[in-house]
């Protein structure tokens, strides 16, 4: 079983994006569960998402507390929070920022960092405006480059089957964000 | 109106329908013997305002030919259209005399 | 075909794969969801039926009522707060006999305001006449709206579907929903004997007198009665259509377990988890999770306690000055019948989770003690 915590800010799709990795990943007939932090959002407050993956089915049901990885969609919560709290020696951790990986070793040696620039990338693709950057959808493209749970071809559909608006460019964004991932 | 007269009786637990109700229509549970007072309309005094009519709880005033008529199969004679006619032309009185 | 969707959303599918024709519901954390997509599946027109908005939860179930005195199938969802406003007419639906389904989302009581599960607000409903079946997982939450409504059809009772708050409302997981016309063939239209007819006009739910009351009372404990039957039967017919099975009380690892574990909702499938890690350190130990609590299946629990050691009850509720309710029941039923020792923990009140570390703790709690020494024990509350 993985198990794997988002970071985001309220407002910018975190659970959505954990809900459409629980998506991509159960196309490929594997067992999954996604789930908020349990309680009250406000827009712009620190989020967490979590997700379980595992080959046969869950019956856990309590929150993560130790997670295999992290993903950060909102970078200026390294700062703010403890994002590794918890985390399993030799996680990977994948860091939505246009900075190298290298600049994040302070998280500690027993992490590896990935980053993504999933802003630049989403303002490319016109996905929300340059100030809100709609971003989600990007990162999720760089999610089948580190990890082996779940392949390009099912996140690509399920972010085209799970948005609102704009397929095309939100999946041109995912497979962009897959060859620009720094770190691998 | 008041075709089925029988008195409604259940004896055993098989005759009993699963919730409480009535096993026919109100219509054939006449309450006009329930009264010992009955209301008498003055229609020269009625302005067919229908406020006796729309009050009666067990719609016991029929509205024929503009004008109202108390059915006595039904009216309990509790009195309330006599309370609220404004033309205060509809009396209780005593049954039987 | 399966999709991944929320707890809320598969009882939103579940009520539109019943083809409910009225819904009357009024939104409150963490029921929400439900409601806001029946409503838009309606307004779509992808399922013909009359969306009521209410005032108050109270006002919802009064629409049921009303929809279902005339024959229709009703619906309405709620959670804490709004079921127990429900209360008066809780009575009144199972009192006129109204096979109305309802979700309830597990959501603790205020005083201290709160929007996190546990199972108060269901539990003390028990005694008004609806059936509850608690869900530990999405997929059982979809299939359970529907086997509800075939339950509560045959035997004119209601019945609430029950799920935790967050960790199965709010949860995401693959759902299979079943195909429409396997639906409409296991769960045909509701033809109710006793509907509202202006051709054919009776009153309902008249004065009854002290020389009929009580047979009124025994025809619905009859009928829950008959209901047991029902949700067995149901349990087999659904499971040939459907392949998935719900029978009242769901046991794992029970039979040569010295321990067993009884739970439900989702602090059950935690347990069950946790059941496989003892397990794997030579702990004989099992779950059984409790499904349904009325109609009560006495003989079931009976039975799948009868090789235990010792029995803990780990209740996510409390009866001040008692025990907790699940831990009352299961006694209930064992009484006379077994001598085996009964602990009851109380865990997961308002919301604090329940990990499997909390049953590996209690289990460690017991350890090699022959009998309580206490009614209860609080599970990691603060010193």
């Amino acid at each position: 079983m993985v198990e794997i915590r988002f970071h985001g800010r309220g407002g910018q799709g975190t659970v959505i994006a954990s809900k459409i990795l629980a998506d991509a990943v159960s196309k490929e007939d594997k067992y999954v569960q996604a789930f908020p932090q349990f309680g009250v959002e406000r827009r712009g407050a620190p989020v967490f998402a979590f997700i379980r993956i595992d080959d046969k089915p869950i019956y856990i049901r309590s929150k993560i507390i130790a997670p295999d990885h992290i993903i950060v969609v909102d970078p200026s919560l390294i700062d703010a929070i403890d994002v590794t709290e918890g985390l399993k020696k030799g996680a990977f951790i994948l860091i939505n920022t246009g900075h190298q990986p290298q600049e994040f070793q302070h998280l500690g040696k027993d992490f590896r960092v990935f980053t993504i620039d999933a802003n630049d990338i989403a303002i490319k693709h016109r996905l929300g405006s340059t100030a809100a950057p709609i971003v989600n959808t990007a990162i999720l493209g760089a999610v089948p480059r580190i990890f082996n749970f779940v392949k390009l071809a099912s996140i690509l559909q399920s972010v085209r089957e799970n948005v609102p608006v704009n397929p095309d460019e939100n999946a041109a964004a995912a497979q962009e964000a897959y060859e620009s991932v720094k770190g691998v | 109106m008041a075709k089925d007269r029988k008195k409604i009786d259940f004896k055993k637990m098989e005759e009993l329908p699963p919730m409480v109700m009535s096993l026919r229509s109100m219509a054939a549970n006449p309450t006009g013997s329930w009264r010992n007072l009955k209301p008498v309309i003055d229609l020269s005094q009625c302005i067919q305002c229908t406020i006796c009519w729309k009050f009666c709880p067990d719609a016991a005033i029929d509205w024929i030919d503009d004008n109202p008529v108390i059915n006595l199969d039904f009216c309990k004679g509790c009195g309330i259209c006599a309370e609220e006619c404004p033309k205060k032309c509809i009396e209780m009185i005593k049954e039987g005399k | 075909m399966k999709k991944v969707m929320m707890g809320n959303h598969a009882i939103s599918y579940g009520a539109t794969l019943s083809r409910v024709q009225v819904i009357a519901a009024y939104p409150i954390t963490p029921q929400t969801q439900v409601v806001e997509l029946l409503s838009e599946i309606v307004a779509d027109q992808k399922l013909k039926a009359e969306f009521i908005k209410v005032e108050s939860e109270h006002s919802a179930m009064a629409a049921c009522i009303g929809a279902s005195s005339a024959g229709a199938r009703a619906f309405t969802a709620t959670s804490a707060q709004g079921l127990a406003l429900m209360h008066e007419l809780l009575h009144w639906a199972a009192g006129a006999r109204l096979p109305i389904v309802m979700a309830n989302i597990n959501r603790a009581m205020a005083p201290p305001w709160t929007i996190w599960s546990d199972q108060n607000d269901s539990l003390s409903q028990r005694d008004t006449g609806w059936m509850q079946f608690y869900c530990q997982s999405n997929q059982e939450v979809l299939d359970s709206v529907i086997i509800a409504y075939k339950v509560a059809e045959k035997v004119l009772m209601p019945v609430m579907i029950i799920l935790d708050a967050f960790s199965l409302s709010h949860t995401y997981e693959s759902v299979d929903i079943p195909d429409q016309a396997l639906v409409d063939k296991y769960l045909p239209p509701f033809d109710y004997k006793y509907k509202l007819d202006v051709q054919n006009p009776h009153t309902y739910g008249g004065l009854t007198t002290p020389e009929w009351y009580m047979e009124f009372r025994i025809k619905m404990h009859e009928a829950m009665d008959q209901a047991l039957v029902e949700i067995k039967k149901e349990a087999v017919a659904f499971k040939k259509v459907f392949g998935r099975y719900y029978d009242t009380v769901d046991p794992y690892m029970v039979d040569d377990a010295e321990t067993v574990l009884v739970t439900s909702g989702t602090a059950a499938s935690t347990a069950r988890y946790a059941v496989d890690q003892l397990r794997a350190k030579g702990n004989k130990v099992g779950n059984l999770r409790m499904r349904v609590l009325r109609p009560f299946p006495f003989a079931d629990v009976r039975e799948q306690l009868k090789n235990a050691k010792k029995v803990i009850i780990v209740d996510r509720d409390i009866s001040y000055g008692y025990h907790g309710i699940w831990a009352q029941e299961v006694k209930s039923a064992l009484y006379g019948h077994s001598q085996v020792p009964v602990w009851n923990f109380i865990a997961g009140l308002g919301g604090r989770d329940i990990f499997p570390e909390t049953f590996y703790d209690i289990i460690a709690q017991v350890g090699k003690k022959k009998k309580p020494d206490q009614e209860l024990y609080w599970v990691e509350v603060k010193k």
